[in-house]
């Protein structure tokens, strides 16, 4: 070994790279064996600078394992490292990076901070990841640093690359956790990212945001009873309060019930759907993590998603089993309802571990209800026939505790288990006794049978536990065996010196009670087994006999206890409670290491409570929208959909970066109040009365509505006013750029969260102030609640084309080249890209139709030709106007046609093909909701018989304007009546408004 | 986190060991050791144990223990998830995930694990990722060539329009009849993809009845979104082989199980022999042949041997496990495969009160019998055509007899 030291020190030397990699991969497989290597230190880190990228890799892996028993020589290879740091390739950046830090020498220290600071600033979102990754290891090294790594955190933390998340997320927990607000302003953002972190990420991050939700939300259980009722009450109340018209501004906020109903915050909301369609990952991890989430934070009725998922784990890995299963115990006790369709899922095969046989045997038995008992219980007989004892026990016990809780099954299970007595398996015999005399003790009068079986069994069975069980029941029930009794008591005196210790104490048990019940006949047998007791090895059975003997046997002084012996051993007992080992485990977090082994474990953070009151949920606006120039952003954008569009086509991606600040003061005033505002998330704790209104908010958002109406274009250009808005608009495209995950942003769920967050972008900038103003005359937003309740009919609602009365409405002008979205991808196409627009104007052939503009452009280098629409596969009811053909596209050049689509007042997706004279091209547009409104503009008093209209389409059900008195305003008005309503939907309108005037409310 | 790695071999040999942050001593795994003695099988090791100062989580895997060693809380599926990745790893890397493999490339391996892990949390751990910071052994990587006739490199270079998807459809199911009836049986499938293709190609899959589908779960490639509204499977996929898709076909819809099992086992009480004939014989196939049938049984400890003659394939019975097997190969519909004979009871004793279960594997090419089937793939994004090809599969997962 000595000799082979020697010749690696003389590869090292060598001037040969291969020879030098040999050397290093023979060091690093001692290392991997184990073995020592610490002697080649010096050798090897002369190596560092190595040209040769793979021996250099070896030598960073030696480095790393040996750096902190050779502190001063590892100080040799700092200055490599440092010019790493400055390498213009961002992997041997981020390698340099993560080598220095994993290099535990306490002298580095300052050198380690100040490289993790400058790499958090990196250009590269992979060393920013490094970095993060180097937070931690430097705090464990120097937990003095704190401080300056909560900077560095907090930085990180507002990254918008998926790659960084997950790893700063991590070093959050390991370094910080108890600062939650910095989470704060991220909440949103990593909500949103989630689908896209890289697994291990998600687990941290969604772990993390459990604990966040449970300090900033209020439970969603809590109030449950109180929401079938109060709706319905506050809504007509509010009703009332609204028809006194403007100026009520006290009647409306004391008139309004005080009880709070439970409004589900819509960032709460926003937690449990980003999180949901992390159930379908493949990785066990993520979805043990997602069911902990809905465990610990969903309402119950949305629990029941997670069931499936975690059924479907039981089908992987023995160990990824043994995880789930005792997650599902611990579940299945409190929501057994969640698990009872997959009870067949929990059957055991003879082919699994033990281990796992008992878990699922726990878990079939805290399925066991009145209705699925009798398959249960015939499972549980095939069980008992198993070859694996250990299963067989356990078993039994199940059955016992089967038994206990369903009375119905009570006596089936008794006589089950007396046949079982039979068994020639004496540990079945055994495990059978101990659970009928837990039985027994619930009904004993009726049994006097199976007591005067087991009592014969004493001469048998041998195993201790059932012995002494046996003993206990004569005992307990001599009165309904006084024959057998005292004879069972003669032969356990005979056998005594050679019983356990449990039996011989339950020997002197039954002999007390005996002697209080039958003193005649056993008298001298008590004495003689107390005598026996007495000079017995094991000191409790001496005590016990001590005692026994001064209560029961009068002595001359007549002991006072002894009058009240009766009464101490025969009181009468309750009986026993058979109960699941899962019983109280819900108070760990699932799914972490606490709650499997049912102990803290080193580092575990509890889950906090709710809290009563719900922290200020305005921290989690985002105040500056910061356009980092992070490389995805631009990615994201161009494949985001806008919702809203820039008439004067500054939409895109490169011009909204440009308009990066926004200056909050001065905002507030002229703010468009849009017709989600009411559901944000501020309101209640502003208005605590309001509250009520928004309680469907989680069903607005769910059902994909978003009633927002399109800002129209012409005001844009006219003032300031119009230009903040712009630039929230901005500011909602990034909100949708973070939502839409990967590709579709127009489904519903995603332009729910879009409309989400526009109101949330929207009120961050209103203040207080303002806002008392103008509640007083504004409000209800009952109408969303109405679309929300006709739940039936939303598409149809939704998607209103206002058709009403055509004269008076002068329709806005339309925007034009508003934010293109993708028909056709030029690869796709091979060569033929195809955008379009919708220009939110009726199209001029069939008033039903929205139009859209189509953009072709060719990239390819050759004309296409015969561009038309081919045979449209429609869903019922949807129809298309086709644009006229083109007859030939040169190459490079772009052009535009008109179509009319005519959605029927849904948002179901228009597809049809696209032909060229040699191609076919399937391709669909889904509308977002708010294109398919127009934009019109109307007087106040217009707008009021509008509204009244609409009030009374809807019968009291609701309907949502906002109306301000006294200033005259242009409204955008989008509302419906649809030539099309077939099906005698009430008519909607959302209204919404936006002011000219920048301080018209001041 | 994930502190240290120590591999095991059924032997109780440490063979490698890992460290990510400061060195754990080998000492730790006694307490592992203690818990192995305890179990008396390999799979009866609790996944979970904790020791004063740490936590051992293993995985058990090609007869090798994968300790983790952590010392704070973690989500324990956290690491057993790692852990499998590891040896999903290992076995892409080496093709096979054993012992000696591991300790032939041991250089290799230790740099793998290097770079899955920094400080204990998961840095890389697709294998097409780590495959291009750390190159699979060149041995294996020459075998791969002739067998495919190209190299990755290569087809990227040089021969852009020589690619290649394959399709496996693996529907296996899994389930219990009882004598008679069916006590509980379930579909589950998963899609393996092999792509090679070069570019940034955009595939979409689609089904001709996705209904089938009860749950599914997708390897990160997929785009959730397009699968809700769709029910399509659009993707870029990793180079090389990956899972795309699980799945499971619920209960309700559920396909004829292709096989049935006769058998009469009986003991008696005074005789020392028993009697035992099993019989083995298709349902529903579709046409197609069930081969690879393997029969296994627990047989009672009461046995003492088994005379048996099989009218095709082989069988062996271990008179120390107990354990019977009976490998039939494919299942002739004319003529049945059958297992005959006596077993010799031990003397004197009574009969064994339980009954052997009857295991059973099979195969099914050409046919999945979830009735899943793929209706077609496209792909988007580059221009040359790919090679398609699609494989349908039937496996038998635990399918289990009770007599």
């Amino acid at each position: 070994f000595i000799l082979d030291i020697k010749f690696l020190f003389e590869m090292l030397d060598t001037n040969k790279d291969s020879l030098k990699l040999e050397a290093m991969k023979r060091i690093v497989a001692m290392i991997a064996r184990g073995k020592n290597a610490s002697d080649l230190f010096p050798a090897v880190v002369k190596n560092v600078a190595c040209k040769n990228i793979e021996v250099k890799k070896l030598v960073y892996v030696y480095l790393v394992r040996y750096a902190e028993e050779q502190q001063d020589l590892a100080l040799l290879s700092i200055s490599t490292f440092q010019r790493g740091l400055k390498d213009p390739n961002q992997l041997i950046r981020a390698s340099a990076l993560r080598v220095l830090s994993s290099i535990r020498v306490p002298i580095i220290v300052p050198i380690m901070m100040l490289a993790i600071k400058e790499a958090a600033s990196d250009m590269s979102p992979y060393v920013r990841k490094t970095a993060a990754h180097a937070i931690p290891k430097l705090y464990s090294l120097d937990s003095d640093q704190k401080d300056q790594l909560i900077e560095v955190i907090e930085k990180l933390l507002a990254d918008k690359t998926t790659l960084v998340a997950g790893s700063v997320v991590m070093a959050f927990e390991e370094v910080c956790p108890e600062r939650i607000d910095l989470i704060h302003k991220n909440y949103r953002k990593l909500c949103n990212l989630l689908i896209d972190v890289e697994e291990w990420g998600q687990v941290v991050i969604i772990s993390m945001l459990t604990r966040y939700a449970r300090t900033q939300f209020l439970s969603p259980t809590q109030n449950e009873s109180l929401l079938e009722e109060n709706p319905e009450k506050a809504f007509y109340g509010s009703e009332e309060d609204e028809a006194k018209g403007p100026g009520s501004e006290e009647a409306a906020t004391t008139a309004l019930p005080a009880r709070k109903p439970y409004v589900m915050d819509p960032d709460h909301r926003l937690l449990l759907r980003n999180t949901k369609p992390l159930l379908q990952s493949r990785s066990a991890a993520v979805v043990m993590a997602v069911a902990q989430l809905y465990f610990h934070l969903a309402p119950k009725a949305e629990v029941g998603v997670i069931a499936k998922a975690l059924v479907r784990l039981l089908r992987s890995h023995s160990e990824v089993q043994y995880v789930v299963l005792q997650n599902v115990a611990t579940m299945s006790i409190k929501r057994r309802g969640m698990f009872e369709p997959y009870l067949k899922s929990f059957y055991i095969r003879s082919t699994d571990p033990t281990q796992i046989k008992i878990l699922k045997l726990e878990v079939l038995t805290n399925l066991a209800s009145e209705t699925n008992i009798p398959t249960v219980l015939r499972e549980f007989q095939t069980y008992i026939r198993s070859m694996d004892k250990d299963f067989v026990a356990a078993t039994i016990q199940a059955i016992g505790r089967c038994a206990t809780n369903i009375g119905r099954v009570r006596d089936t299970c008794l006589n089950g288990l007396v046949q079982l007595l039979s068994n020639r398996d004496e540990l079945v015999v055994a495990e059978s006794v101990v659970v009928i005399k837990k039985l027994l003790q619930m009904q004993p009068a009726q049994h006097g049978e199976i007591i005067k079986h087991l009592a014969k069994l004493t001469d048998s069975i041998q195993v201790p536990m059932a012995r002494a069980s046996i003993l206990w029941l004569i005992g307990e029930y001599c009165e309904h065996v006084p024959k057998i009794a005292p004879d069972v008591l003669r032969k356990m005196a005979k056998s005594f010196t050679a019983e356990e210790d449990i039996v011989k104490l339950q020997v002197i048990n039954l002999a007390a009670k005996l002697y209080l019940t039958n003193s005649k006949q056993t008298k001298l047998l008590t004495q003689y087994v107390l005598s026996l007791a007495k000079y017995d090895q094991n000191y409790d059975i001496r005590d016990r006999a001590r005692f026994t003997r001064q209560l029961i046997v009068p002595s001359e002084q007549g002991g006072a206890l002894s009058r009240h012996a009766k009464k101490l051993f025969l009181a009468p007992k309750p009986a026993p409670v058979l109960e699941s080992s899962f019983k109280d485990r819900d108070h760990f977090q699932l799914g972490s290491l606490s709650h499997l082994l049912n102990a803290k474990a080193t580092g575990y953070q509890e889950l906090p409570d709710w809290p009563e009151e719900a922290p200020d949920p305005s921290v989690r606006n985002v105040e500056v929208p910061e356009w980092t120039k992070c490389s995805n952003r631009e990615k994201r954008k161009e494949k985001e959909k806008p919702f809203y569009s820039d008439s004067e086509g500054e939409s895109g991606p490169t011009e909204s970066a440009d308009s990066g600040e926004i200056s909050r003061a001065g905002d507030s005033a002229s703010e468009p109040t849009w017709g989600l505002l009411w559901l944000t998330p501020s309101l209640p704790s502003y208005f605590p009365g309001f509250s009520c209104s928004s309680v469907r908010q989680g069903e607005v958002s769910r059902l994909g509505l978003s009633p927002i109406c399109p800002i129209s274009s012409s005001e844009q250009s006219e003032e300031e006013g119009g230009k903040r808005k712009m630039k929230k608009r901005k500011k909602v495209t990034e909100a949708q750029g973070d939502a839409s995950s990967s590709d579709e942003g127009s489904d519903s769920s995603s332009s729910s969260s879009e409309s989400e967050r526009t109101s949330e972008t929207e009120e961050e900038q209103v203040e207080p102030a303002s806002w008392r103003k103008k509640t007083g005359r504004a409000l209800s937003p009952r109408c969303l609640m109405t679309l929300a309740e006709d739940k039936a009919g939303t598409g149809s609602l939704l998607a209103h084309f206002h058709t009403g009365p055509p004269p008076p409405l002068q329709l806005l002008s339309p925007g034009s080249g508003a934010g293109r979205q993708e028909l056709l991808h030029r690869v796709a196409g091979e060569g033929l890209a195809v955008d379009y627009t919708f220009s939110r104007q009726p199209f001029s052939g069939d008033p039903h139709m929205v139009s859209v503009h189509i953009h072709f452009s060719n990239s390819s280098d050759t004309p296409i030709k015969g561009l038309h629409v081919g045979t449209p596969k429609l869903p019922a009811g949807i129809s298309i106007q086709e644009f006229p053909e083109i007859e030939s596209l040169a190459p490079g050049e772009s052009t535009t046609a008109v179509m009319g689509i005519n959605f029927c007042d849904s948002t179901q997706a228009a597809n049809f093909q696209l032909c060229t004279q040699t191609r076919q091209f399937y391709v669909s547009i889904q509308p977002p909701v708010g294109e398919l409104m127009a934009p019109v503009f109307m007087s106040e008093n217009e707008f009021k018989k509008e509204q009244g209209e609409c009030s009374l389409g809807l019968t009291g059900r609701g309907l949502s304007t906002v109306h301000w008195g006294s200033v005259n305003s242009r409204c955008r008005h989008a509302a419906g009546t649809s030539p099309h309503s077939d099906r005698g939907r009430p008519r909607a309108c959302a209204c919404s408004r936006s002011f000219t005037e920048g301080g018209a409310l001041q | 986190m994930i502190h240290s790695l120590f591999l095991i071999n059924s032997s109780g040999d440490i063979f490698l060991e890992k460290h990510w942050k400061s060195v754990v001593s080998r000492s730790v795994c006694d307490y592992f050791f203690e818990a192995q003695e305890r179990a008396t099988e390999a799979e009866n090791v609790p996944p979970v144990i904790p020791t004063p100062h740490h936590y051992l989580l293993s995985v058990y895997r090609h007869k090798i223990f994968f300790v983790a060693v952590i010392q704070t809380e973690v989500p324990p599926l956290f690491v057993i998830e790692f852990l499998h990745r590891v040896v999903d790893t290992f076995q892409d890397y080496f093709g096979v995930c054993s012992e000696p493999v591991i300790k032939d490339n041991v250089v290799v391996v230790y740099e793998v694990l290097e770079e899955m892990l920094d400080n204990g949390f998961p840095l890389a751990t697709e294998s097409n990722i780590l495959k291009e910071l750390i190159k699979p052994p060149t041995i294996l990587r020459t075998v791969v060539n002739t067998i495919t006739g190209m190299e990755k490199g290569e087809t990227h270079r040089e021969l852009p329009s020589w690619v290649k998807a394959l399709n496996n459809l693996l529907p296996a199911f899994c389930l219990i009849p009882i004598s008679g009836s069916t006590i509980t049986a379930e579909i589950q499938g998963v899609i393996d993809a092999c792509v090679k293709l070069t570019g940034m190609p955009d595939l979409t899959l689609s089904f001709m009845n996705p209904r089938l589908l009860d749950d599914v779960s997708f390897h990160p490639c997929v785009r959730f979104k397009r699968w809700e509204s769709e029910r399509i499977l659009s993707f870029i996929p990793p180079d090389g082989n990956f899972r795309l898709l699980s799945y499971h076909v619920s209960a309700q819809n559920l396909v004829a199980i292709p096989v049935y099992v006769k058998h009469n086992i009986s003991f008696r009480d005074s005789s020392s022999l028993g009697r035992f004939e099993i019989t083995v014989g298709p349902k529903q196939t579709m046409g197609k042949t069930i081969e690879g049938v393997i029969v296994t049984s627990q047989m009672p400890k009461g046995v003492l041997n088994m005379s048996l003659t099989p009218s095709q394939g082989t069988h062996t019975f271990d008179p120390v496990t107990k354990m019977l097997s009976w490998d039939v190969g494919k299942i002739n519909p004319q003529k049945l495969p059958s297992l005959k004979g006596t077993m010799s009871l031990q003397a004197g004793a009574s009969k064994p009160d339980e009954n052997p279960t009857i295991n059973l594997q099979f195969k099914i090419q050409q046919l999945a019998i979830s009735g899943l089937k793929v209706n077609r793939l496209d792909m988007y994004g580059e221009k040359y055509k790919p090679f398609k090809g699609i494989k349908y599969m039937t496996k038998a997962g635990k399918f289990q007899v009770r007599t």
